[in-house]
């Protein structure tokens, strides 16, 4: 019988292989793909488990973690969340994370490799681990100050300061409430997400740093600057400014806004043209420079190139190879340029620095759960846009705008404000959109704004009258600290 | 000289028990409990029973294995910090529920722990000689075959999970299977010992393979039935997978004839394809196992959250406390594999595979080297038992076979499964220390067998 035993539990052993080769199976080998399959609670669990760090505005958090009364540890709450969402974005159990929560992850569960240290001393201590705090660059006045300008229209504000690039403030309006998609009711979540998709004013959408617009008349700066640059003109040059401009080798024509001459006998002068955002001569402006000079200078103000704040901002766009009277439509932000409000914030903060174009950013530091700074960001240039004796001459031209121009309503008493108004048609039925972009103090800028309003439906005075007095706001915001 | 290697066999222990506190300790720190409150209690508990198990095997069967005793102990060990582990977890639960914090299980399973020493102790006590068993074949038989119906009984048989295979006495209830499969494999070696000349008897050759007579089939057929039996009113797949194939594999050994493994397979085939094609509970665990995900939400939740618990663990697990073994329903009894695997990785559940491989080569080992028919078939039917059962369930749990409602041994709360599995080692170690002994006398083996026999 011994003989039977010895051969019974040779087959035995066999299905021990087959036990241990199973486990290798799932625990080795399939084991990256069980985890990631949606159904699975147990990654999400792990990162509510744990007090995920705060994102900072100054001191305060607007985003943190509490702890709560359920198999999820601890849920996300977000202090005046619509105010802060296109900074923060949310973090969902059902829908992933997006803004900030989604790009500092690893910093805010505490898995980046700074925090080795920390996860070193955690695993002796036997602590559960913590993540790291984002400060953010957001001036926390200038943001309420944007939020309170847009409320009731549809649009967003950007605000950079130009020295370094720190962007002090980045609203949208209609804004959504990350609390609601980050509960722990997928259910609610479910709700809440499916009406923000179906709301045509796409609420989700990240407007100051994804919405692209055409720029109208605030583009008129960036043809200024390369006709600066050109060394053909200067503030003083005398342009045609005729009533309607013939686009060259076409059969339409380009009219001013008012329908009128921009100064006696059709003549203007380039400040002036700038003043009154004359069409007709920035047309012919553009046609004179051609649309490589254009797009040179509208690259080295951050066109054609995508910034990550760290989020992905879109793309902000010069046509590629526009002809004469594509050109001519182009130089006055029409046609096919296309831009972020972040991007004119980034030409008004270039012009107001010396010509130089910063990196835009919105993380100033990472904190260790401590709090102790881990990183700060330093700031970086970008690119030479201007040379600085052309900035200065462009700046006055732009003070110009705001003092006696169409910028009026961007005065603040006792600080030269330098401003610039746009309006453009998105198509020929859709309403128009209108712009203010604007710096001060003009001499050494602390602020610079871009303010975008969607379906306007006012005509050019409309940059004045809606988005003027939210650059202004916000620009006094910073300047009175 | 056999040397007795009692001591060995307390260090082993000593071992256990350290790894059982260190465990404990992991467990309280890493949940944020702290250190266990009734720490120095429990581990005071399971130290006790190990050396009053360690004293009376040193005392009754100095001879026998000493690794099985050190190796069930672990087994247990790991069992008890697990069901700790879970306790603590649905504490939390209930807690944050706000719902009153239920019964911790750690302390039944210890008390059931005790009890199985005890039993464990009365096994060497009260039997000097495992031959002593085989008087009482057919009472055993009988015994085991009412026990394993006792749950279709009306008022005391309990219904729990679609399976019905609990008793309910007042207040206990227990799973009288654990207990019928001891019974159950006495009466199989005491029969087989007896019949397997006739059922070696070889009347017609078919491809070179020996049939036996067709009057010999009556108690495979028998058994057949039996497990079919189970299979359909009791839902229970497991013990019916047991049951057959234990009796196979002891006809196999008793007879040394390979026919009748072929004839138990063919049976066990057209059984499992008759129970799958008529019955709809039989149909949806294959059907469950062939594409768990599909069911994730429904009848494939078990075990696909068995699986994610595992995944979780990978090579080196979560941590004791430090994982989600909640998660998986059944976590402390059916799926405790699946809980340990998450928590200790593939590399516990390696060394938890190879605990119990040990224990079944020893189980092997005692069977070899005994002398008699009736103990080897007894400690090979023992250990096969033990195997078949480590088998089925973890292949369950691991979705490498359907799933079937199995205890694992030692590891699963439950006081039936503990004490049958104790009495399993007892059985064996009390087989073990009379083949390890050493002949006192110069008689030849047959007299020295009627010697031992006169001094019990």
């Amino acid at each position: 019988m011994s003989r039977q035993i010895r051969r019974l539990s040779f087959v035995f052993g066999l299905l021990l292989i087959a036990l241990l080769v199973n486990a290798t199976l799932i625990q080795v080998i399939n084991a990256r793909d069980y985890r990631d399959r949606p159904g699975n609670q147990r990654i999400l669990l792990a990162e509510y488990d744990r007090e995920r760090g705060p994102i900072l505005v100054a001191s305060d958090p607007v985003a943190r973690s509490v702890e709560t009364g359920n198999t999820l540890t601890y849920i996300r709450e977000y202090n005046n969340g619509p105010l802060y969402a296109p900074v923060t974005g949310f973090y969902s159990l059902v829908y992933g994370a997006t803004g900030l929560e989604r790009t500092e992850n690893r910093i805010l569960n505490g898995k980046a490799d700074i925090f080795t240290v920390d996860r070193i001393q955690q695993l002796v201590s036997g602590r559960q681990p913590v993540g790291g705090a984002v400060t953010t660059t957001i001036d926390a006045a200038a943001q309420r100050a944007a939020f309170k300008g847009l409320k009731g229209k549809r649009g967003a504000v950007v605000a950079i300061e130009p020295a370094t690039g720190r962007i002090l403030a980045s609203v949208q309006m209609p804004s959504f409430d990350p609390n609601r998609l980050s509960s722990h009711n997928p259910a609610d979540i479910r709700e809440y997400y499916a009406e923000l998709e179906a709301d045509p004013q796409k609420p989700l959408l990240n407007r100051p740093v994804v919405s692209l617009n055409p720029p109208g008349s605030t583009f008129k700066v960036v043809t200024a600057a390369a006709a600066l640059a050109s060394g053909r003109f200067t503030a003083d040059s005398i342009l045609p400014g005729p009533k309607a401009y013939q686009l060259p080798n076409s059969t339409k024509k380009l009219r001013n806004w008012n329908g009128r001459e921009c100064g006696p006998g059709g003549k203007v002068t380039l400040e002036q043209a700038l003043a009154i955002s004359c069409n007709t001569a920035f047309a012919w402006l553009g046609n004179e420079l051609g649309a490589s000079a254009i797009r040179t200078q509208a690259d080295a103000f951050g066109f054609d190139h995508s910034f990550e704040i760290p989020l992905r901002a879109a793309t902000s766009l010069f046509p590629a190879d526009p002809d004469a009277p594509q050109t001519a439509l182009s130089a006055i932000g029409q046609f096919d340029v296309r831009a972020t409000a972040l991007q004119m914030a980034m030409v008004a903060a270039a012009i107001g620095n010396s010509g130089r174009t910063m990196n835009p950013y919105l993380v100033q530091e990472i904190r260790g759960p401590d709090l102790s700074i881990l990183q700060t960001t330093e700031p970086t240039q970008y690119a030479d846009a201007m040379k600085p004796s052309d900035s200065l001459s462009l700046t006055d031209m732009m003070v110009n705008v705001v003092q006696n121009g169409t910028g009026s309503n961007a005065q603040i008493s006792g600080i030269r404000v330098a401003g610039k108004t746009g309006t453009a048609q998105t198509g020929n039925d859709s309403p128009s959109v209108a712009w203010f972009i604007s710096f001060a103090p003009a001499a050494a800028p602390k602020v610079a704004v871009a303010v975008v309003i969607e379906e306007s439906g006012a005509p050019e005075v409309s940059g004045n009258g809606l988005a003027a007095p939210i650059a202004k706001a916000v620009m006094e915001a910073v300047l009175r600290q | 000289m056999i040397k007795k290697r009692r001591n060995t066999e307390l260090a082993l222990l000593i071992f256990a028990w350290l790894l059982g506190v260190l465990g404990t300790l992991q467990v309280g720190w890493a949940t944020g409990e702290g250190t266990p409150p009734r720490l120095w209690i429990t581990a005071g508990a399971v130290a006790a029973v190990a050396l009053v198990m360690h004293t009376v095997v040193r005392i009754r069967a100095p001879y026998a294995d000493p690794i099985m005793l050190p190796v069930g102990t672990l087994l247990t060990i790991l069992g008890l910090i697990m069901i700790y582990r879970l306790d603590v977890a649905d504490a939390r639960r209930a807690q944050l529920n706000k719902s009153p914090i239920p019964t911790p299980d750690v302390y039944s399973q210890l008390t059931w722990f005790a009890i199985a020493g005890i039993l464990f102790c009365a096994v060497f006590i009260l039997l000097r000689d495992h031959r002593r068993l085989q008087r009482y074949t057919f009472t055993f038989g009988l015994i085991g075959l009412i026990l394993m119906v006792l749950p279709l009984a009306p008022i005391i048989g309990t219904t729990v999970n679609g399976a019905t295979l609990w008793v309910r006495f007042g207040g206990l209830q227990f799973q009288p299977a654990e207990i019928a499969k001891i019974l159950i494999t006495i009466f199989f070696a005491g029969y087989l010992v007896k019949t397997r000349d006739s059922l070696a008897l070889v009347r017609t050759k078919v491809l070179g393979v020996g049939l036996p007579r067709p009057k010999d089939l009556g108690p495979i057929v028998v058994a057949w039935f039996i497990s079919l039996g189970v299979l359909i009113f009791q839902r229970d797949l497991g013990t019916s997978l047991l049951f057959f194939g234990l009796f196979v594999s002891m006809l196999y050994i008793a007879t040394q004839r390979r026919s009748w493994l072929i004839i138990g397979f063919v049976l066990f085939v057209g059984g499992a394809y008759f129970a799958y094609s008529n019955f709809a509970h039989v149909e949806a665990r294959v059907t469950v196992w062939l594409d768990p995900w599909t069911y994730s939400d429904t009848t494939g939740y078990q075990i696909v959250q068995s699986l994610y618990g595992l995944a979780n663990g990978g090579i080196l697990g979560a941590g004791l406390g430090q994982g989600f073994p909640n998660l998986v329903p059944f976590a402390s009894t059916d799926f405790i594999v699946s809980a340990l695997g998450e928590e200790l990785g593939i590399t516990g559940v390696f060394a938890i595979l190879m605990l119990y491989a040990l224990l079944i080569e020893r189980g092997f080992r005692v069977a070899i080297t005994c002398r008699d028919g009736f103990g080897q078939l007894l400690a090979a039917g023992l250990s096969i038992t033990l195997a078949l059962q480590v088998f089925v369930i973890i292949g369950g749990v691991t979705g490498l076979i359907p799933l079937t409602g199995l205890t694992t041994p030692f590891l699963s709360y439950g006081g039936s499964s503990l004490i049958a599995n104790w009495v399993i080692v007892a059985l064996l170690l009390r087989i073990s220390d009379r083949s390890r002994r050493p002949d006192t006398s110069q008689i030849s083996p047959d007299d020295a067998m009627t010697q031992v026999v006169s001094r019990v």
